[in-house]
């Protein structure tokens, strides 16, 4: 996705030198939201690997719905696109995207969504669709697709994002999809929570090595913490080795 | 039983006019390339193009000139960026093309609406979003039994729709299989379409598997063969998609003078498809699908 360099990089976690890397944590904390039987509205990269790695472990009779029509599909390579032939071979079920849309979606037959986006801000908005004014735009991004239904039609909804200040300023420039519904903001650095009274996303979980300043310093809002802090579990073996020899065996997202 | 096989050339030349609202559907599987170009190369202008996903094809229509308008829910290169000559058109002061904007659900309800010869698509969206804002087109409607207030979008209509498919019969009879898209929705809407295939067959082989025939002869104006014509989409069962050339795109793009070379050399430079493919060797055998074939039913009674 295109967005501007960001002014000032994101510290690395010192832990994430030692055994694992960043997207192997940030995957396995995602897997590990959901939970068996659940009907997954899923995209590529790691919401699509974070989905292999629960079915693979914890959440064998997850059901994958791809935005493109595949219903139960199990990938034999790692998709590159949503819309990969790989999702239709050995699925359950090819759809219309009528079908996807009403029939799964507003019908209510999904219970977690993934989504991500240039901008996230306070209150968990998304814009995935204009940097600047929408008439005149700074940095034109693809759009919606269909995150703003899938925002509005997932029971709950995970977010996967790398902080920094511009990628998560206190409004975003557009809301493409309302954060009303999102349940986790799993970033780079920690995972961020909506205060269950306001909505306004709070620091929940610190990851190994990371100071709450510095997530600060990549947050436009004062940000601020869900009492008590918690920590995170870093991969286990299992998750690792199910990671880098069976779903990512390029290394294409875990790198 | 009329046949209405033509070439490319000739349907696009008859049914895609200067200023058509036109259609080449397709989510991200059976992409018509081959018509792309076909139009590229026939210098049609003032068009007002929809797709859910303009994808590259789109990115070179806008490139070459053809494109007023832009109707669309997701304009980027799928698994790699951005499109980068709808970027330069729309960051342009002022801009060179007119957006109208939905998400992908607005898109399928709009065709919906179009197909089901209804004025307008209620659907559950938009709630909290900019995007009506961004869109006036986008209105909301009270249900007259519940009272809910529900968001609406105005049918498409297209002049001309593209679909390409892996066969069908000389009368337009079309089959499909693997992802459909809002193929279905956008054939019934449009006043005029145009099938492209992998592969004319008899009519017996249609009618031996009805179920998988997803457009009907009696909506299809011209059907037009042309193998490798979704390129560098993909047609499950025939070809893989291009994904390597999904990602050269972003280089090519990325300059108005390699975009420039790419079509003089690919579109411009080339009569049709076959001196598409015959500048490309290799690459049918790089991505031709390996064959795994189902058992079929039984249709007796």
């Amino acid at each position: 996705m295109a967005t501007e360099p960001s002014p000032r990089p994101a510290p690395r976690p010192a832990q994430a030198e030692a055994g694992y890397t960043l997207n192997e944590l940030m995957c396995a904390l995602a897997a590990r939201e959901i939970k068996d039987e659940d009907v997954v509205f899923v995209g590529i990269g790691l919401p699509n690997l974070a989905c292999n790695l629960a079915r693979a472990t914890h959440a064998p009779n997850l059901t994958l719905i791809y935005e493109s029509g595949a219903v139960g599909a199990r990938p034999e390579r790692v998709p590159p696109s949503i819309g990969d032939p790989a999702l239709v071979t050995g699925s359950l079920m090819v759809c219309s995207m009528a079908d996807v849309f009403q029939s799964f979606l507003q019908n209510g037959k999904i219970q977690v969504g993934f989504l991500g986006g240039a901008q996230i801000d306070m209150r968990g908005n998304i814009n995935t669709t204009v940097v600047g004014p929408y008439a005149a735009p700074k940095v034109r991004l693809p759009g919606s697709g269909g995150a703003c239904e899938i925002a509005l039609h997932a029971r709950r909804l995970l977010v996967i994002a790398k902080l920094d200040r511009r990628a998560f300023p206190q409004k975003v420039d557009f809301v493409t999809s309302p954060g009303k519904r999102v349940g986790k903001v799993i970033t780079n650095m920690c995972v961020l929570e909506p205060d269950p009274a306001s909505g306004e996303l709070c620091l929940s979980r610190l990851y190994p090595g990371v100071t709450p300043a510095q997530v600060q310093a990549n947050v436009g809002w004062p940000l601020r913490r869900l009492e008590p802090l918690g920590s995170v579990k870093p991969p286990t073996p299992t998750e690792l080795s199910l990671l880098r020899d069976c779903l990512d065996p390029e290394r294409r997202y875990i790198k | 039983m009329r046949n209405k096989v033509v070439s490319l050339r000739e349907a696009v030349s008859s049914l895609v006019h200067d200023g058509d609202v036109v259609v080449i559907e397709g989510f991200t599987h059976l992409i018509c390339f081959a018509a792309g170009h076909e139009i590229i190369r026939q210098k049609k202008r003032e068009l007002t193009l929809c797709r859910l996903t303009p994808d590259l094809i789109y990115d070179q229509l806008i490139a070459a000139g053809c494109a007023k308008k832009l109707v669309f829910s997701w304009a980027g290169n799928p698994g790699v960026g951005s499109l980068h000559a709808f970027r330069r058109a729309v960051e342009a002061k002022p801009p060179r093309l007119e957006l109208e904007e939905y998400s992908h659900f607005g898109m399928v309800a709009r065709l919906s609406a179009g197909a089901a010869n209804l004025p307008f698509w209620p659907l559950r969206d938009y709630s909290g979003s900019d995007i009506p804002a961004a869109n006036p087109r986008i209105k909301s409607v009270d249900c007259p039994f519940t009272g809910e207030r529900l968001a609406a979008v105005p049918a498409l209509r297209p002049d001309v729709t593209i679909i390409h498919a892996q066969r069908a019969d000389a009368a337009g009879n079309t089959q499909i299989w693997g992802l459909l898209g809002v193929q279905k929705e956008a054939a019934f809407a449009s006043k005029h379409v145009i099938v492209v295939v992998e592969e004319l067959v008899e009519q017996a082989v249609i009618r031996a598997d009805p179920n998988r025939t997803l457009i009907p002869g009696l909506q299809v104006d011209a059907v037009c063969l042309e193998p490798w014509g979704a390129h560098p989409s993909y047609a499950q069962g025939y070809y893989d998609r291009d994904n390597r050339f999904y990602a050269d795109w972003d280089a090519i793009a990325r300059q108005e003078a390699s975009l420039k070379r790419y079509l003089d050399d690919f579109v411009y430079g080339v009569e049709d498809r076959a001196g598409y493919l015959r500048k490309q060797p290799g690459l049918t055998q790089r991505l031709k699908a390996k064959p795994l074939v189902c058992a079929g039913v039984n249709y007796g009674y």
